[in-house]
């Protein structure tokens, strides 16, 4: 029954509603037809009984190969339009009777060019051409990359607020400058007896130098660790530069008590760090002040002092500790002392 | 209820009744101070809380409110979007409600979490077509009477929305289309800024 029906006969304007960018080829190789869009696509009317090789330039399979245009049939191709905007066309062909083919075109992923490019419409893809949902997919994808970028920003925005506000130092979970500020300021409305002792290591930027940036960043978390090791929850820890501390010792109202603390500091601290299977040695150079040494103490006069002192530290050899000589009335007369364990700082490995 | 939709609702608030109000809505509806994130599902109290807040802080009864809503989503001309993602259902009125039973389907392919209920539309002879959800949501077909009258102005196409009560209780969408070629429609390029 099925082998008696005739196949289907469509007449050009029927297959042009069908396929409209398809193209009717005669057995000679010139166009004979052309769906509605493909027409317009070729631009103006004089395609017609042309050769398709001067409308399209055939890029897969190479032109020449196999049995001329009879071996395109079967074959998937690749075309582009040989006149500006030199569109690129999906092909697939079929014989079409008399030795002709039908070819029918699809625009690929380039259909958003092509659109734009040719001024094309709903009403040129066949209503069961899913260009139109791909049109769709790409504009709405571009409408979500836009909220995305601007959720992105909302988020970066929160986070440097965060970052602005956050009290913690990242590298080593120390506090950062911030806290201690603010941790000063409560011990000094407090009025309680507190020291002030500040730290900067020795050697450190051999370290750096010598064995890499990430063997520095292991020293400093070190350092973190050796300074926790010898504090007490009530007292303040925190990193205020590059290799630079800070350490609030609440309640420490005598020189031999900070001094005694400062000097288990530097022994932790000139342990040798091993990194990656090399050591790494540092040591510390420490200057602190006591606030109960102070008539009327202010915060920027304590890190001062303390500064000074630590660099009167570094002038005396390194690895040692060292008290503030402000005011000068009480601390005169008074002997610095090196500190013991870590005397002479040798130099990092390497 | 995803945030996107939340915000799309605070903005229209910020645009039509200016940014006091629009805060105001925002602090007695509870909205996170530090915005609501768009691309976050929230709980389902969320956008209530919006819409109940704006209909006490602006004293607009919330039919009104939310097809005001509706129109400000598709016609504003700064914020293109989703005007365009509409127009993409077809090259004239009529053929857009004829696709309108695929806009969850298609608006599920660009955005998963956006979770539109069904849509059907029944055509009852005459001009007139009755929309409906499934399951019944009577706030977003105020919604959709909202964006329907601004689409048909795009289209060119005279029609007229009413929500109406259905017979078996649910309500619906009355849209007469009175003239599907009123006017001239605004341009639209399948691609962005090739007309």
């Amino acid at each position: 029954m099925t082998g008696a029906l005739p196949g289907p006969a469509l007449d050009p304007a029927a297959l042009g509603r069908l396929l409209p960018l398809h193209l009717w080829l005669a057995a000679d190789g010139t166009v004979a037809g052309a769906g509605p869009t493909l027409a317009r696509m070729l631009g103006g009317g004089d395609w017609r009984d042309r050769p398709f090789a001067e409308l399209f330039e055939l890029r897969h399979p190479r032109p020449g190969t196999a049995g001329g245009l009879a071996g395109l049939a079967g074959a998937r191709l690749h075309l582009v339009l040989r006149r500006p905007p030199h569109t690129g066309f999906k092909g697939f062909a079929v014989p079409a009777g008399a030795g002709g083919l039908v070819v029918n075109l699809g625009l690929g992923a380039g259909v958003i060019e092509a659109v734009r490019e040719h001024r094309l419409t709903e009403r040129d893809f066949a209503p069961t051409d899913h260009a139109i949902e791909l049109l769709y997919l790409a504009e709405a994808k571009s409408v979500i990359q836009a909220v995305l970028r601007d959720v992105n920003g909302q988020l970066e925005a929160a986070r440097s607020a965060a970052e602005e506000q956050a009290l913690t130092d990242n590298l080593t979970g120390l506090r950062n400058r911030r806290a201690l500020d603010a941790a000063l300021a409560r011990a000094l409305a407090a009025g309680v007896p507190f020291a002030v002792v500040r730290l900067d290591l020795d050697w450190f930027k051999a370290v750096n130098d010598n064995l890499g940036h990430a063997a520095g960043d292991a020293v400093l978390q070190a350092m973190a660790r050796a300074l926790g090791a010898e504090t007490r929850a009530a007292d303040t820890v925190a990193r205020v530069g590059g290799d630079e501390f800070v350490v609030l010792l609440a309640g420490v109202a005598m020189a031999a008590e900070a001094e005694a603390i400062g000097e288990r500091m530097l022994t932790r601290i000139a342990a040798p760090v091993i990194w990656e299977g090399r050591e790494a040695r540092v040591s510390a150079s420490v200057g602190y002040v006591l606030s109960r040494d102070y008539p009327r103490p202010d915060a920027d006069r304590l890190l001062g002092d303390a500064d000074e002192a630590l660099y009167a530290s570094k002038r005396a050899g390194r690895g040692r500790i060292m008290p503030g000589r402000a005011p000068a009335a009480l601390r005169a007369g008074r002997p610095s002392r090196p500190a013991a364990a870590a005397a002479a700082a040798p130099p990092p490995a390497e | 209820m995803l945030g996107l939709v939340i915000r799309a609702f605070q903005r229209f608030i910020e645009d039509t009744y200016g940014a006091a109000a629009a805060a105001a809505v925002a602090q007695r509806a509870g909205l996170p101070v530090a915005g609501v994130e768009a691309m976050r599902i929230h709980q389902a109290g969320l956008a209530e809380a919006a819409i109940a807040a704006a209909e006490a802080v602006l004293g607009r009864p919330r039919a009104g409110l939310l097809e005001d809503f509706g129109t400000h989503l598709v016609s504003r001309p700064d914020r293109p979007a989703l005007r365009r993602l509409l127009r993409f259902g077809g090259a004239g009125f009529r053929d857009f409600l004829a696709s309108i039973e695929d806009l969850p389907g298609r608006a599920r392919l660009a955005l998963p979490e956006l979770a539109l209920p069904q849509l059907e539309l029944e055509d009852r002879g005459g001009g007139r077509l009755t929309l409906s959800c499934r399951p019944p949501a009577p706030d977003l077909l105020h919604v959709a009477a909202g964006i329907l009258r601004a689409l048909a102005d795009d289209y060119g196409a005279l029609v007229v929305v009413e929500p109406e009560a259905a017979a078996d209780g649910g309500p619906v969408l009355a849209i007469d289309l009175l003239d599907a070629r009123f006017a001239a429609a605004r341009p639209f390029a399948l691609v962005a800024g090739a007309s």
